[in-house]
């Protein structure tokens, strides 16, 4: 007969190994969750604190970027590349308006390079920024986040001079950029990176020697360099693991072979050396962006040799409107920058030449029919932009990784595909080995360090 | 049919509309591109704690506005439905940036166009993103709403989209 | 290895698997036959003198409506082709998409020691009641084209011989549908909540 199981013998059973049953447990980190910047799902199959296994569920943030492509024009598609990783917008314009300017053949000015150039950097560091910013937000230095967005909020100040918007800024073109640089960028833009520069100190001297921060990031999230060969990893969390592949180094695009710059490469492959990375990755950018402003090739401005006289644009717009065209046709406009766009001045300097691809400045497209045909043909719906019938797939150096776009073309005035290659998508993949083995609490700092944008990765 | 207002039920009403609203306890819903003026809007520049809103509180049950923050797809629709009904009352909804107040310019297979198809919003912010300024703005209107909702006793409902809206 | 040299050597290696070939805008492209995809692939990666280690991307085309897109009626002379420039030398133009497929899968590859790229063009049939051809997973190669193969699963409903979990990534369980197929319309939603606005 069975004895019933008193308090002695389940005690007993229970400190037997042999008798006790044992299950890992199931946590699922949802996709609403506060410590994932962005929305991604884990389960992850835990043994007490350590994880056994995690599944990794993204989608949840799946817009539709490459349907949407098919359907609009080769320039409106440029929104749209905004949104992918929409921590540093103008590095996937400048992917996007590269890829077609390849499929189409065309170069643009020098000066227009080294424009792109500049303003890649300056996101790559915003980029960055928010990264080790909410990284170390999550592990409990709510200070120095405040600081590095701070810092952010100088460099979008910056961009929003330059461009007109902050986050989304839409700024390349097929063909060059939508105005050149403001006669006064250079000293908001020193100011500006002599600030970030003293947030960085400061950023480093509460983070990399603290002893809270480097036990948590020390040894946590570790790959080797193979593995993340194989998985297709590019970008820092690459270059932390040891294996030096940067796309600006590697295949030069734009003027980057003509820029000195370091690329920073780690050793072990764990979350701290991603955020050493990270934090030189900034400062080598503003090293590029200080030697591109020392560089830069002054644009060919035009003045009429007659009149030489500038105009401001709402009156040429409304000279132009009543006919009054004579007064305007010699004469070159000055058109706010952030709005209006260029003026005849600076055309040739941030714009092809190549009429079927860019449009024409203000002044010709009021002023004279070839401009008003120009201006008809790439606007008008059915018209527009139409490159000839090829695939082209053209890397840029994206803030996580190498960014890809290949677009493929039928020769009517929309893409018929475009691919952008996401490089979170990669290390997404690779995160259930990176998880793997690591305390639940080590997911925080893996994550963050993986800087996953929701908009790249799901696209 | 409310009972008349007397000096003291009134006083009481701003009072409890004061209180609530100048404590209010957010629940960033961050899913794209806004989160990142989110962000800017919460920290030191444009600071939405003299607002006394600066304390996120990441669990529904402790929060009172959900902030929707981004696009919301048709795959995380039913999360977010199920974070609102998990909310107690009073709770509002910030429909924050133009993809959730109408789906912005992702009109496709995968977009919900505008979260109001699937719960009540009180305040709309749109833009893409809006600029901070236009989030506190925003923030202030939500205040009024919140000042009024205890006197007059009445939570404003979804308003009815029009039929010709629909397919 | 430039552009020329690439395709050269990998079609004297697999001159039966090879369909064709070019280098337009100085791309290395090389279309394969379905069949011998997994082992091109392998030599590409273990042969010293390609060392194409990186699977940088794994992707797929839809041309059933290729060049099916409506002329503007007038100025049909003009706005087209624009000349190459100085910078980018070739002139031949693009041979055009794979015949009598109806899907290419397109692999991207990267070798880090040579800093080379080569473009795999794998063309895929459509039997005449809708079943695609299967084509053989990468996975074993290289992990990263697990995911990227889900999502084209997910997106175009080409299966993949050999993956471990082919399930969708980026839609939900209950869509039904490819999305990036070009019959596809665009704003044609299937809500799990809410109605279909």
């Amino acid at each position: 007969m069975e004895t019933p199981p008193t308090s002695k013998t389940t005690a007993a059973a229970r400190t037997d190994p042999a008798e006790i049953e044992t299950r890992d447990m199931l946590l699922n980190i949802g996709p609403a969750h506060p410590a994932m910047h962005g929305i991604i799902r884990i389960v992850a199959k835990l043994d007490g604190e350590q994880i056994k296994d995690a599944e990794v569920e993204i989608g949840y943030l799946h817009r539709g970027f490459e349907k949407m492509a098919e359907v609009v024009d080769y320039n409106g598609v440029i929104p749209y590349t905004d949104r992918l990783n929409y921590v540093s917008p103008l590095i996937n314009n400048m992917g996007y308006c590269m890829a077609v300017e390849k499929l189409l053949g065309i170069s643009v000015p020098e000066r227009c390079h080294y424009v792109r150039v500049i303003l890649s950097e300056i996101s790559r560091i915003s980029d960055h920024l928010t990264c080790v910013g909410a990284t170390a937000m999550e592990l409990g230095s709510f200070t120095v986040f405040l600081y590095l967005i701070k810092a952010r909020e100088f460099l979008w100040e910056l961009v929003e001079k330059v461009t007109g918007a902050r986050l989304t800024v839409t700024y390349c073109r097929v063909g060059g950029v939508k105005a050149d640089l403001p006669d006064d960028f250079e000293g908001p833009c020193r100011k500006a990176f002599a600030e970030t520069r003293k947030v960085l100190v400061e950023a480093d001297g509460l983070l990399t020697r603290n002893r809270i921060f480097t036990d948590r990031m020390n040894g946590t999230g570790v790959i080797s360099a193979e593995d993340a060969i194989s998985y297709g990893i590019t970008g820092p969390f690459l270059r932390a693991t040891g294996a030096e592949y940067d796309v600006r180094k590697d295949c030069p695009y734009a003027v980057y072979d003509r820029l000195p710059f370091d690329v920073p490469v780690g050793t072990r492959g764990d979350n701290m050396d991603r955020f050493l990375v990270r934090m030189e990755e900034m400062e080598q950018s503003m090293r590029i962006v200080e030697a591109a402003l020392r560089d830069l090739p002054p644009g060919p401005v035009l003045v009429n040799p007659e009149t030489g006289r500038p105009i401001p644009a709402a009156e040429m717009v409304d000279l132009a409107k009543m006919g009054k065209i004579e007064a305007i046709t010699g004469g070159c406009a000055v058109a706010c920058p952030t709005l209006g766009g260029s003026g005849r001045d600076r055309h040739p300097s941030i714009a092809t030449d190549e009429k079927r691809v860019f449009l024409p400045p203000k002044e010709d497209g009021y002023g004279n029919i070839e401009g008003l045909m120009q201006q008809f043909k790439l606007v008008m719906h059915g018209h527009g932009v139409r490159p000839p019938k090829g695939e082209v797939y053209f890397p840029v150096e994206g803030a996580n990784g190498e960014l890809g776009f290949y677009v493929v073309s039928d020769g009517s005035g929309s893409a018929y595909r475009v691919r952008v290659r996401p490089p979170c998508f990669a290390i997404m993949s690779a995160l259930h080995t990176l998880l793997v083995g690591d305390m639940m609490a080590d997911m925080v700092p893996t994550f963050g360090s993986v800087n996953m944008i929701g908009g790249e990765l799901d696209r | 049919m409310p009972k008349e207002p007397s000096f003291l039920t009134s006083r009481l009403s701003e009072a409890i509309g004061w209180a609530r609203k100048f404590s209010i306890f957010q629940y960033p819903f961050v899913t794209a591109c806004c989160g990142m003026e989110y962000m800017a809007t919460a920290c030191s520049h444009y600071d939405v704690d003299r607002f006394g809103a600066g304390f996120p509180r990441f669990s529904p049950r402790q929060a009172d506005v959900l902030f929707v923050v981004g696009t919301i797809s048709h795959k995380m629709a039913p999360v977010l439905k199920r974070i609102y009904d998990q909310m107690a009352e009073p709770k509002w909804v910030v429909a924050f940036g133009v993809c959730t107040c109408t789906g912005g310019f992702y009109d496709n297979y995968a977009t919900v166009m505008g979260i109001d198809t699937i719960m009540p919003v009180d305040v709309y912010i749109p833009g893409c993103p809006p600029r901070p300024e236009m989030v506190l703005d925003g923030l202030m209107k939500l205040q009024d709403k919140i000042q009024l909702q205890h006197a007059t006793g009445t939570r404003p409902g979804p308003e009815a989209r029009p039929d010709v809206l629909e397919p | 290895m430039n552009t020329s040299s690439l395709i050269q050597s990998v079609t004297d290696r697999f001159r039966d698997a090879v369909l064709s070939s070019h280098g337009w805008r100085g791309d290395a492209t090389v279309l394969v036959r379905r069949e011998f995809l997994v082992e091109v692939a392998r030599h590409l990666k273990e042969d010293p003198a390609l060392q194409m280690n990186y699977l940088m991307d794994l992707t797929a085309v839809d041309y059933s409506s290729f060049g099916k897109k409506p002329a503007p009626a007038f100025f049909s002379s003009a706005g087209v082709a624009v000349r190459p420039s100085s910078q980018i030398p070739d002139e031949a133009p693009w041979p055009g998409p794979p015949e009598r497929s109806r899907y290419a899968v397109v692999y991207h590859f990267y070798s880090m020691a040579h800093k080379h790229r080569l473009r795999l063009v794998v063309p895929v049939e459509e039997a005449a009641d809708g079943t695609v051809a299967p084509v053989d997973s990468l996975t074993g190669l290289w992990p990263g084209a697990n995911w990227l193969e889900r999502e084209i699963w997910d997106m175009f409903g080409i299966g993949f011989r050999g993956h471990p979990n082919l399930k969708r990534i980026l839609m939900y369980e209950g869509f039904e549908g490819h999305p990036l197929r070009k019959d596809y319309p665009v704003n044609k939603r299937q809500p799990l909540i809410g109605p279909v606005n």
